[in-house]
């Protein structure tokens, strides 16, 4: 994953309604009508919402006749999520070699 | 014991860490200042730790470099201040790849009745470095932003197979 393209999944991921619109697309597709009820926002600023989130590649649109339907697209998320994980995967593994090392050391075996 | 804590708040050019050892403060020093002990437990397993020098003193340096098996290495560097003890060790950190990109980091051990609480805080130059340590470009809401990812990734582990 391109910085730039990180970047913009975290822009798209540091907004409330976003993350939430995510969470719904977990379920399924959906139409813009249906991601407007729960955020108690206007359509058009759903409509905002879901254009940073294509832009960050977390959404692909498509079009029903006239609906046009919000799908998931998990991959980014799940690479931004493995860089995130990085500095504390760092410091988790260090301390849990550290536990080992203490343990032996207070048996007095190393 | 169990996992570390860490908070990056949003805005802030802070990284805090917690982690619970089961054991006295004493023996967390020399592991943390020995580098025939630091060597056996700082970073990833897969990744062979060579320590260049560790000087631990006030104004002592220290370098040392994780290195991967195909021979990259990732090397970090930095001074200590003040004489580092079990009450505080100061030093600054600095990877081999961005000079000028300092942080100043203080670790505490506090001890209660035979275990001993490790808090480091990292401070960095700017919001924009603490994010890049992070390995993250996220602005705000990093805090929560990690929390609702877990929950995120949870509920879509079955999606993710056909995703993208």
């Amino acid at each position: 994953m391109k910085q730039n393209q990180l970047d913009a999944v975290f822009r798209a991921l540091s907004d409330p309604i976003r993350r939430g619109i995510l969470a719904r697309l977990t379920q399924g597709e959906a139409k813009v009508v249906d991601l407007t009820a729960p955020f108690g926002v206007s359509q058009p600023a759903i409509s905002r919402h879901l254009k940073v989130l294509e832009r960050a590649g977390l959404v692909r649109r498509t079009r029903r006749r006239t609906a046009r339907l919000s799908h998931l697209q998990a991959n980014p998320l799940r690479e931004a999520t493995q860089r995130l994980a990085s500095y504390r995967d760092y410091w988790d593994e260090s301390f849990d070699r550290l536990d080992s090392l203490i343990a032996d050391l207070q048996k007095g075996t190393s | 014991m169990g996992k570390s804590q860490l908070t990056a708040e949003p805005g802030s050019h802070q990284i805090l860490i917690t982690r619970e050892f089961k054991a006295p403060r004493h023996l967390l020093f020399r592991a943390w200042t020995d580098p025939q002990l630091l060597k056996q437990w700082l970073g990833p397993r897969r990744l062979k730790m060579i320590i260049d020098k560790y000087d631990v003193r006030h104004g002592g340096s220290y370098r040392y470099v994780h290195r991967e098996a195909d021979g990259t290495e990732y090397g970090f560097h930095g001074v200590f201040h003040g004489n580092p003890s079990p009450d505080g060790i100061v030093q600054t950190f600095e990877f081999d790849g961005a000079p000028g990109q300092v942080s100043l980091d203080t670790l505490r051990m506090e001890e209660h009745d035979g275990t001993t609480i490790v808090r480091i805080n990292s401070v960095h130059q700017t919001v924009e470095a603490r994010d890049a340590a992070l390995a993250s470009g996220m602005a705000d809401g990093l805090e929560e932003g990690f929390q609702r990812l877990e929950e995120l990734i949870a509920a879509m582990a079955p999606v993710g197979a056909a995703g993208a």
